[in-house]
């Protein structure tokens, strides 16, 4: 999926304006009248462009499907530059620890033994990656290189598809290992 | 050079010769200062004295006006040090030079930065912040629109929450102070208490947590409670009395008082109302520490209490036995500094240093402290409380509990070692 910017760039038209004031005066009354009210309501269709939140359950996760095989193509293509041929860290940091704890001497906290969750992969994925051109890898590129790196990690085997719903139910080695402090989960 | 002290000024209250912090208040008494401007050594070390001929400043009409000022060409080593940047060049930080400057605020073309790929060139007519989720009714802003809204200007401290993590390293790193600890700046910011926009959109009572999203090529998100956004975020667009600085999130960032720098989203264009985390990136893989049992602390935002000395620093000499003023900041996010204690004995021996007014909660104080130095070596150290009695710990204490795998939140004292020429580094101490 490519994301979409263009809700950014379309000017409020007058008509739309208008509309705005109208409601907002009659919300005013109602709720809060010491601040303006001057936000323009937004449809479901509208939100939907701009909602890029991906939750641990899989809420949020675009149609598509990938599977490691696929996505290490495009890893090479990609991603190996900076963070190197096998996901070991160049420029970039390492993407693959395998599934070991985090307790000895000098941890890894690469994905396969610190990230907590596996939609986190495909999320930062899709809103940054990568750096010279985020946004332009499909939906379907998004979950094979998902899947890549958690077989990289040695945590889903090589054919094993990813999609909206088997990406949720992958549990990360690492799913229990954060204390919250200042913030319930 | 010390002038008009009595002998009384100069008896020690504390060991390595602190004074009594109510000698900052009499009149007629000068302090030394320990040498940092590198313009200062330029010209010390090409001999010039200025104090007998008329400077030609005196005798011919100044520079032209000028639209937006800028510093005096003899402060331009006055700047952040870029620095610790991986490929991509986009993702990295500058730090503010806080050994150079005086006071609380910092000067917005000095303000840290910390970026994740590059500084959005956002067109203010462009940008939208949106607010959805679970509200009785999505709304989009312009700019233009938050511009009317009633605001609140609040000085406020922002410090990311990797800050001073060379503390953690085996060896305690040799560098100027702001290049070790400078990923802390204090700024007065000003904008719309995001509570009002939230009671416009009508937040439902399931709502618990709200994802930010700022308008960067990363996109950066992070998950907050609700609860301290309703207590007292701030949508700010304004930053020192004019709009947001490019690199600082313009033309709209989340200011959220006392929190970990990456919760005070730049560049803010989304609010998602939702009743759990979207376990993000910034709150997993980073923004965690990693204790020595292999549980990590996760959402931990509150930036503790803090203190260092930025005159003496490392970098600086003192010129010679003198009285001098021991200068310093302090700062924590739980809200006010209630108290410096300083140390010039390596601990052993502590005086509260003077707060310099104003003393305001989740901002920079200032401290000072005279201490009369008589050439020996001499350590010193700072240690702030704050008002909730929380006091800031040895280094050897805070490693005792987190381990030295951590990396975020780094709040140990810090000691200088001051050597008998007058040169200080830093030491565990």
């Amino acid at each position: 999926m490519v994301r979409s910017l263009m809700s950014m760039r379309r000017p409020a038209g007058v008509f739309a304006l208008l509309t705005c004031v109208a409601l907002s005066s009659h919300a005013g009354a109602q709720d809060s009248p010491q601040t303006p009210h001057l936000g323009t309501p937004m449809s479901k269709t509208e939100v939907a462009k701009w909602d890029l939140t991906v939750f641990p359950d899989g809420r949020g996760l675009p149609p598509g499907h990938g599977t490691a095989k696929e996505g290490r193509a495009i890893y090479l293509q990609k991603c190996a530059s900076c963070h190197g041929d096998r996901g070991q860290g160049a420029t970039a940091e390492d993407l693959v620890s395998g599934p070991n704890p985090p307790t000895s001497d000098n941890p890894s906290k690469a994905i396969g033994s610190y990230w907590p969750y596996a939609t986190t992969i495909f999320d930062f994925i899709r809103r940054s990656m990568p750096p010279a051109a985020p946004g332009t890898l499909s939906s379907d590129e998004l979950y094979a290189l998902t899947a890549y790196l958690l077989a990289a990690n040695k945590i889903i085997g090589e054919s094993d598809e990813m999609d909206a719903l088997s990406l949720p139910k992958i549990a990360m080695p690492n799913r229990d290992g954060f204390i919250p402090i200042d913030a319930k989960k | 050079m010390a002038s008009k002290f009595s002998d009384g000024d100069l008896t020690p209250i504390a060991g390595g010769g602190l004074l009594d912090r109510r000698l900052l208040l009499k009149s007629g008494v000068v302090f030394a200062a320990a040498a940092s401007s590198p313009s200062e050594l330029v010209r010390a070390a090409a001999g010039e004295d200025a104090s007998l001929a008329d400077p030609p400043w005196l005798h011919k009409t100044g520079l032209p006006f000028s639209g937006y000022g800028t510093p005096s060409k003899y402060e331009k080593y006055v700047v952040r040090n870029i620095g610790g940047n991986r490929a991509p060049a986009g993702d990295g930080v500058s730090w503010t030079p806080l050994e150079d400057l005086e006071g609380i605020i910092t000067p917005s073309g000095l303000h840290f930065e910390r970026h994740h790929n590059g500084v959005p060139d956002i067109d203010p007519e462009q940008h939208r912040l949106v607010i959805h989720g679970r509200v009785r009714q999505a709304l989009m802003f312009t700019v233009e629109s938050l511009l009317r809204y009633p605001m609140r200007s609040q000085f406020l401290f922002i410090e990311c929450g990797g800050n001073s993590n060379a503390g953690w390293h085996e060896e305690p790193i040799q560098r100027p102070l702001g290049s070790f600890h400078g990923l802390v700046s204090c700024s007065e910011w000003t904008g719309v208490p995001l509570s009002a926009l939230l009671d416009e959109a009508g937040v439902d009572p399931s709502a618990s947590w709200v994802i930010a999203e700022g308008a960067d090529a990363n996109l950066l998100n992070v998950s907050l409670p609700l609860s301290k956004l309703m207590d007292d975020a701030i949508v700010a667009l304004y930053q020192n009395g004019e709009r947001l600085r490019l690199e600082n999130g313009y033309p709209v960032r989340l200011v959220v008082p006392g929190w970990e720098g990456i919760t005070n989203v730049k560049w803010l264009r989304r609010l998602h109302i939702t009743n759990q985390p979207a376990m993000t990136r910034n709150e997993t893989a980073k923004y965690t520490e990693l204790l020595p049992s292999g549980k990590a602390r996760m959402f931990t935002f509150v930036m503790d209490a803090k203190s260092l000395i930025t005159s003496p620093s490392p970098g600086q000499t003192l010129k010679g036995p003198n009285v001098y003023e021991i200068r310093g900041l302090a700062w924590s996010g739980r809200g006010k500094i209630v108290k410096v204690d300083v140390s010039a004995d390596g601990g052993k021996s502590w005086a509260a240093a003077h707060l310099n007014e104003p003393v305001m909660p989740r901002c920079f104080t200032r401290f000072r402290m005279p201490w009369n130095w008589d050439g020996k070596p001499a350590t010193l150290k700072s240690r702030a409380t704050d008002e909730t009695g929380y006091v800031q710990p040895e280094r050897d204490v805070l490693i005792q509990e987190r381990g030295r795998n951590g990396y975020f939140h780094y709040n140990a004292i810090v000691s200088w070692a001051v050597d008998e020429d007058g040169t200080v580094t830093h030491v565990y101490a």
